[in-house]
């Protein structure tokens, strides 16, 4: 628990920059190199790099080896956990009752045959 | 779907309240929350196992089940049903192993809508302001597993 603690406080904190919320809202149409993602700002390409740099360390995005370049990569996975913490309750409350739905679908085709024979 | 999820944690009082449509009869919806093999399909975050140790919905029966995420970490949940009331109502406590001695009644309303469909409230008290968002804590690992999970879905293009 602590460390999913740890691992949200870091998100949260790499998300409170807006250069690195651009960072990310441009990787959510694909991933990017380093030369891509740096274009639209004034900043240096070094600059920009720690960026990614703080983004990697928070899980927020991930680098991939393809042969000389080395694209950026959003991970969904850590930003829908964001979400999720906020939205907590109301995830779990409606997963379940998802989960409550797909039974009933199961068991009212089965309860179908089982009220025709009570009847 | 049209069904959604109506959930409130209002401030200053130490309650979560919701509210969820069905589309099937109240008598289906009752007997989900009843039988033990129908609980355990649905019951908890997805992503989590249900393993029931006993689960005897009726008046003056008891509960003890334990959900194991994919970290393999179990979260034990016991109490007892107070009151339970066929196709009308149930009142239930609830109590997590991870905040022990702290227990929320849990007052749940099976309304018959006609049609052939159902609302659910719930409405859950607990002991104090600090429980009921000490609470919202422990539900976060769920949270966050249901979130990869809806995200995989969402992914492969399979959403329900």
């Amino acid at each position: 628990m602590i460390s999913d603690d740890v691992a949200l406080d870091v998100a949260f904190l790499a998300l409170a920059d807006p250069v690195r919320r651009s960072i990310i809202a441009r990787l959510s149409r694909g991933p990017a190199t380093v030369n891509e993602l740096a274009e639209p700002f004034e900043i240096s390409k070094q600059a920009v790099s720690k960026h990614i740099q703080v983004l990697e360390q928070a899980q927020l995005v991930t680098r991939s080896r393809d042969a000389q370049r080395r694209p950026v990569h959003l991970n969904p996975a850590r930003l829908e956990a964001l979400t999720a913490w906020i939205d907590q309750y109301r995830l779990v409350r409606e997963g379940q009752f998802r989960n409550l739905d797909a039974v009933l679908r199961t068991h009212a085709a089965g309860s179908g045959s089982q009220s025709s024979k009570e009847s | 779907m049209s069904n959604s999820l109506k959930l409130s944690v209002p401030e200053g009082v130490p309650f979560i309240e919701y509210e969820r449509e069905f589309d099937f009869p109240v008598a289906d919806v009752f007997r989900a929350h009843k039988e033990p093999d129908l609980i355990v399909q649905w019951l908890g975050p997805r992503g989590m196992k249900m393993d029931i140790d006993h689960y005897d919905f009726r008046t003056g029966g008891s509960y003890r089940y334990i959900h194991t995420g994919p970290d393999g970490v179990p979260y034990e949940f016991r109490g007892i049903f107070h009151t339970v009331r066929e196709n009308e109502f149930a009142l239930q406590t609830f109590e997590f192993g991870g905040y022990p001695d702290i227990v929320s009644l849990e007052f749940m309303t099976f309304e018959d809508l006609g049609n052939g469909r159902t609302r659910l409230r719930g409405h859950s008290v607990y002991p104090s302001q600090e429980a009921r968002d000490g609470m919202a804590q422990s539900g976060m690992e769920g949270g966050m597993s249901e979130g990869y999970e809806r995200l995989e879905e969402l992914l492969a293009g399979a959403r329900v």
